[in-house]
């Protein structure tokens, strides 16, 4: 594997707002003291409280015995739904459909049914296996086809989305074909389990720290189960072991269940999933199958797309609405589709609630999109990488979405046809071809695709945010906003923003934790925008400190504002430069508020889901893929050999960061649509509830060669902070660069005359029946 | 006899009585010591956020393993010396140069998986001929999952660390501190049995295999502990109280990896990550399954007889041993035998071991010159998975090119690992043709009735087997040769 000879040092100089800084907490990770929730020391007194889970998919609860539970010394107390002094609800988007403890009826293996408080977590873990639980089991749902089957319930209204008239277009069509593509759902295997830690204060107060994307929903969540005002709860956090979507709504249960228990008892509570639980309890991102029928020409030009796109929901809404949409808004990944309908169908399962995670629905329908794009490569004989230069986005006609909104950068064709030259697609994909003639077992396999991914919450009013900035009489700066720091090194480049404004060092900025004291009536920190979002906030509260201070230097030492300036080696006030600590000591002396808040909403966006048209996305982040894999035609083994990036995050406001968000996103996309695999056995027992059964990518999955480059020189065109772009979500769908590559290495196996359909995940025994039906065609 | 157990923590020296004896080295460091930098992200062995090192006193040589907390019991520890990630930094406070790197290179996103990374990269790096090569960077770094970076950044760091030379006073604080622990441990040997007894239970520390067979004999229902990598999760998964341990471990007669004239010995206290040099040497595609069974940590705890006293039908040893021939050591009291290694499963879950019997070494003959053997190991990922199949082939040419006393077992395709005797029939005294690989072929499908669980299907199974039978072919076969057979292992470090 070749590093790639860069300096991210460099790179931020030529294209990005600000260098590379290392991430704020980095010595902290490195040396085992960064502080995550277990590792807070414990109030004295501290409860454990561990979840019993139901061991039936679907079942109505005909008793529940919990004497033995009760009765084991350690035990302090176990709690039920009837505990609960508020509503028994979690649901984050108000269905009330999601109990927090089971009432009556479990409708999914792994639901909570109680929770043991106890001395210790082994006391709790024990005692919570020694419930008496009878069951009358009722039929279970669990997949798609059964769902669908059974006229199974939707957990949301379906979205339709359709421009033109998709029926005459495809009857016009000179050519047509139909198919069904599956994708996996995933783990988001965080590797801090979810955790929460609740300490009850005076007049019913409750502090809690949690492992949580969105601790302004924590709050509410725990404020309706203790039937209190949201005043009087406080959630905090500092940061999370990863999360990637899966501590947007799911950490809301744990949250809950710990604070119950100090509500109870009056003593801190602390949560803390063992592995299997939280992959037996918690929601995953959605598996889907969708349908597809496209017409196209000759020249491999898309006229029409019609496509259903079902996803197995588990069971409750949660926020599987949101997401099928998102699959519906990226059903056409960056491509123009002239008559084209799109329908969702969230369908009701006796599984896990699925949830957000890492892309949030959008990858699933880029899958559909590339899939459409691959049979049509087929169908026509041309390359697939000019199957997709042919329909990407125009620049001034054939620029209308699927919801009516007008890409108006699109760069797609820019992007791949720069990959295509640097990373020589077009003549390794004709060696390998050559190659694989002569090898009987090995096979390799190249695909270039592009991701085009819209940024902003598709629920509008998400799509703002606050901060609160602190200057103290020392000039030193304090630095809150509603962000959560999960790895992305949010909190890192809101610290570069402050450091750049007040021209400081980082040594005299700290950024605290997370806390709905501070900033409240925050979004959740998801849909990539964090950065986006609280990184205006806190320019905002910036701004609005240094406008004071800058009026007083003013005044002070009577020059005019525009003369103020603040720069690393001070501030320059006219003539003279002065320490910032000075500046700010005398503007607190001259009764200056040295303390800001900050406010941000995102310009531009509208959504109506009604009508199926809007603005839902402020712009587009862009990007391609080129992967090399080899695959063992005897196994299903397989290896990425080789894979280049390259990635537009506008004016990379850390392109280190930024490269680090390409490089794990890249390597998590792939696994998703390799290896990952979720099992579940007829009883809807989930089977693969650990990392002994589960596999994400370990080191040596990584692509042997990884060259990860930044687009240069691409500004925003929207007025984003600094001109960036958002970077957390997009390059996950770089994985699927993968999934087309295993597919074109197996396509050697009919000469390159059939679509492979491979369906993902490709793991190796789903590549070895790809590979059998393909040589049964062959044969044929 | 002793009754306590005593090891360091840092410079700290801990003599702890009356310890339970299912209390890991993670609750343990976390719990009692407040110790967080060492995580939980599993508790099962599989993640690495909770590798620590573990230094051991081995004659005169100090030998450095990263080991997974989380699944070693704290009595474990007994005459060792622990660090944590709280012990790296300097006296000073400045990085070690292995957490520098980690800084300058972005190694850690969220960095909850940072710690396990660091102690596994010191362990690396204490590794005598720790090379820079890629494919030796994976395994050492292979038990440790990061959902954040994609690796790459951990990787660049490690290769920071490697290329950068050592200070002569960074030599210096080496050797000054290889001293002091070499001082500590010393004060921690002894030849006595110790037993711990407290209210969750005892441990026996047999000092000699004839104390072990002693003890064992007289308490029979004793669980008899060698690294922990499968008793392990029986506690933190299973919940299961263990009420008598007897920890074989450290038992210096069974940590013999000698050369007899029966072949090579491999003591009931021997790791995989010791044992493998010595296999590979013997076995090139042996020393191959080996490099991926569990990671780095669980070869360096988990032991090749513990492997076979588990029982497991999809554990990797067996079919590899079956195949190479190998002998099983049994001693119950002052009795002893021997026993092909296939005929000690007898059944899932069931071998043939008698109360107070144990394995006291596995002997593996040593191959005939012309012998040819393969061993596939196939699994969903390629590192620190369980096999869904994995095939052990043997057998001889004779002077004209016919196969004899061929060897062929299978492990995941049965519920014991079980040999392919029917394709061995169809092999044996047969040139080794295509009709001849058909035919051993039609004979394997015949055999085994493998079962679909959450890592393959059935038909899988059955088809790879098959396969496996090709690629033997396409490897040994006679036209073998320029043809590219297998992905495990990087491109130019394929297997050994
Ligand atoms: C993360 C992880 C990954 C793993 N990956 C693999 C893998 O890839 N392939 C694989 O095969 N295994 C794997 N394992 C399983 C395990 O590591 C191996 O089986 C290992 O060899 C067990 O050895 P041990 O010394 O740790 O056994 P222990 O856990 O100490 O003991 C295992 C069993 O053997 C018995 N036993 C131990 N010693 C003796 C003896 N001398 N006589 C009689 N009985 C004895 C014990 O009583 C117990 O029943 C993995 C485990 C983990 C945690
Ligand atoms: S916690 Fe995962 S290996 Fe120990
Ligand atoms: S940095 Fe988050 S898991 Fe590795």
């Amino acid at each position: 594997m070749s590093d790639p000879a860069r300096n991210p040092e460099t790179q931020g100089a030529a294209g990005g707002a600000s260098p590379s800084m290392r991430h704020e907490s980095a010595p902290l990770h490195v040396s085992g003291s960064a502080v995550y929730i277990d590792d807070l020391p414990e109030p004295r007194g501290l409860l454990h409280v561990v979840p019993g889970l139901s061991t039936k998919a679907h079942a109505r609860l005909v008793s529940v015995d919990l004497d033995a539970v009760r009765a084991v010394p350690g035990v302090v107390c176990v709690l039920t739904a009837a505990d609960i002094p508020g509503e028994n609800q979690v649901s984050p988007v108000g269905r009330q459909d999601e109990p927090l403890l089971a009432e009556g009826e479990v409708s999914f293996y792994g639901q909570p049914i109680f929770a043991v408080v106890a001395e210790t977590r082994g006391i709790a873990r024990r005692a919570a296996r020694l419930a008496r639980i009878i069951y009358e089991e009722r039929p279970a749902v669990l997949t798609i086809a059964q769902a669908r089957e059974a006229g199974s319930a939707l957990v949301w209204r379906p979205l339709v989305m359709s421009r033109g008239d998709v029926e005459a277009g495809l009857a016009a069509a000179p050519r047509r074909l139909s198919g069904q593509v599956t994708v996996g759902g995933q783990e988001h295997f965080y590797l801090e389990g979810q955790a929460a830690l609740a300490q009850p204060g005076e007049a019913g107060e409750m502090q809690l720290w949690s492992s949580t994307q969105h601790p302004t929903e924590t709050q509410h969540m725990v404020a309706h189960c203790l039937a209190v005002p949201s005043s009087l709860v406080t959630v905090e956090v500092r940061r999370m072991g990863g999360a990637f979507g899966g501590k947007e709504t799911q950490a809301n249960t744990p949250a809950c269940l710990a604070a119950l228990a100090a509500h109870r008892i009056g003593r801190a509570a602390k949560i803390r999933l063992d592995r299997d639980d939280d992959m037996l309890m918690t929601g995953k991102r959605h598996d889907f199958v969708v349908e597809y029928d496209v017409g196209f020409d000759d020249e491999g030009r898309i006229l029409a797309v019609d496509m259903v796109l079902a996803a197995r929901c588990g069971w409750s809404a949660d926020l599987s609405g949101p997401v099928v949409d998102r699959a519906l808004f990226h059903a056409d990944n960056a491509y123009f589709y002239p008559d084209v309908r799109l329908r969702g169908e969230p369908l009701k399962t006796n599984t896990q609630s699925n949830t957000a995670y890492r892309g949030f629905g959008g990858p699933q329908g880029i899958v559909a999109a590339e899939r459409v794009i691959e049979e049509i490569a087929f169908a026509t004989g041309l390359d697939p990488l000019d199957v997709r230069l042919r329909n990407v986005y125009g620049t001034g006609t054939r620029n209308v979405t699927p919801y009516h909104m007008t890409v108006e950068d699109s760069i797609s064709a820019d992007i791949m046809t720069q990959l295509a030259l640097t990373c020589e697609y077009r003549k390794r994909r004709q060696a390998l071809r050559e190659a694989n003639r002569s090898s009987p077992y090995i096979r390799r396999g190249i695909a270039l695709t592009p991701v085009k991914f819209g940024i902003s919450f598709t629920a509008t009013h998400y799509n703002q945010a606050g901060a609160l900035v602190h200057v103290y009489t020392d000039g030193s700066v304090q630095v809150n906003h509603g962000g959560t720091e999960m790895g992305q090194g949010l909190h890192t480049k809101m610290v570069q923003i402050v450091l750049r404004e007040f021209g400081l060092r980082e040594e005299k900025v700290r950024i605290t934790a997370t806390t709905t004291g501070k900033v409240p009536n925050t979004s959740a920190t998801a849909a990539s925008s964090g950065a986006d979002l609280n990184g205006m906030a806190v320019l905002d509260a910036v701004h609005k400190i240094k406008a004071r201070l800058v009026k007083f230097a003013a005044e002070q030492w009577n020059v005019s504002e525009r003369s103020v300036q603040f720069l690393p080696e001070g501030v320059q006030v006219g003539g003279q430069c002065i320490a910032f600590q000075d500046l700010t000591k005398a503007a607190y002396y001259a009764r200056v508020s040295l303390s800001a808040n900050g406010f941000y909403k995102t310009p531009k966006i509208s959504w109506n889901a009604e009508t199926g048209r809007g603005r839902p996305f402020y712009y587009f982040a862009y990007g391609a893929a080129c992967a090399e894999v080899a695959v063992d035609l005897l196994t299903g083994e397989n290896r990425i050999e080789r894979v280049d990036i390259l990635h537009d995050a506008g004016l990379s406001l850390n392109p280190a960061i930024d490269i680090g968000q390409i490089e794990g996103g890249f390597v998590q996309g792939a696994g998703w649509l390799t290896m990952e695999e979720l099992v579940w056995d007829e009883a809807g027992h989930l089977r693969t509830h650990a990392p002994s059964t589960y596999k994400i990518p370990a080191c040596s999955d990584r692509p042997r060669i990884f060259n990860v480059a930044l687009l240069e020189g691409a500004p925003n065109r929207e007025a984003t902070i600094f001109r960036s772009k958002a970077v957390g979500e997009p390059p996950f769908v770089h994985g699927v660069a993968v999934l087309h590559a295993i597919s074109d290495a197996l396509a050697s196996l009919t000469a390159y005359q059939t679509c492979p359909r491979l369906d993902a995940p490709a793991t190796p025994e789903q590549i070895l029946r790809t590979a059998q039906r393909l040589r049964q065609q062959a044969a044929h | 006899m002793r009754h306590s157990i005593r090891f360091y923590l840092g410079s700290v020296r801990h003599e702890i009585s009356g310890v339970s004896p299912t209390t890991t080295v993670l609750d343990w460091l976390r719990d009692a010591c407040r110790r967080t930098g060492t995580k939980e992200g599993c508790n099962e062995g599989d993640c690495g956020a909770c590798a620590v090192l573990v230094v051991r006193l081995e004659g005169e040589q100090l030998v450095w393993r990263a080991v997974n907390a989380c699944i070693q019991f704290l009595w474990m520890l007994d005459g060792a010396q622990i660090f944590t990630v709280e012990d790296l930094r300097s006296p000073d406070g400045a990085l070690h140069p292995v957490q520098q790197a980690m800084v300058d290179q972005h190694g850690s996103q969220c960095g909850f998986c940072t710690p396990g990374f660091v102690m596994s990269m010191v362990a690396y790096c204490k590794t005598p001929g720790a090379s820079m090569a890629e494919g030796a960077i994976n395994d050492a770094l292979a038990g440790n999952l990061c959902r954040c970076t994609g690796y790459a950044p951990i990787v660049r760091a490690m290769k920071q660390v490697l290329a950068t030379p050592e200070t002569a006073q960074g030599i210096q604080a080496e050797q000054a501190l290889a001293e002091s622990i070499k001082t500590r441990l010393k004060t921690l040997q002894g030849d006595q049995t110790a037993e711990i007894a407290g209210a969750e239970g005892r441990i026996t520390l047999p000092a000699s295999a004839d104390a072990l067979a002693a003890a064992y004999l007289a308490a029979p229902d004793a669980t008899l502990v060698a690294g922990a990598t499968d008793v392990g999760l029986w506690v933190t998964k299973g919940l299961r109280a263990l009420p008598h341990l007897i920890g074989i471990g450290q038992v210096p007669d069974l940590r013999r990896i000698e050369h007899t004239p029966e072949g090579l010995w491999l003591g009931a206290g021997v790791t995989w990550a010791e044992a493998r040099p010595a296999l590979a040497a013997l076995l090139p595609d042996a020393g191959e399954v080996i490099r991926r069974i569990g990671s780095t940590q669980v070869r360096n705890a988990g032991t090749v007889c513990g492997n076979i006293g588990n029982g497991s039908p999809i554990g990797d040893g067996p079919p590899v041993l079956i195949a190479a021939g190998a002998v099983l050591r049994l001693r119950r009291g002052d009795t002893r035998r021997s026993l092909p290694l296939e005929e000690y499963f007898l059944a899932y879950g069931k071998q043939d071991r008698q109360p107070g019997e144990f394995i006291e070494a596995v002997v593996i003959p040593v191959p005939h010159p012309a012998t040819v053997f393969r061993a596939y190991k196939v699994s969903k990922r390629f590192d620190q998975d369980i096999s869904a199949v994995l095939g052990a082939f043997a057998f001889i040419p004779d002077g004209e090119g016919r196969i004899t006393r061929a060897r062929i077992a299978f492990g995941g395709m049965a519920a014991t690992p079980k040999r392919a005797r029917a394709a061995e029939a169809a092999l044996e005294g047969q040139f080794w043709t295509e009709a001849t690989l058909h035919a051993a072929q039609t004979a394997l499908q015949a055999e085994f009735a493998p079962i679909s669980d959450m890592r393959s299907s059935a038909w899988y199974r059955q088809t790879v087997a098959g396969n496996l039978l090709t690629r033997l072919f396409a490897e040994t076969g006679p036209h073998s040769a320029g043809t590219e057979t297998r992905l495990a292992g990087w491109k130019g470090e394929a297997y050994v």
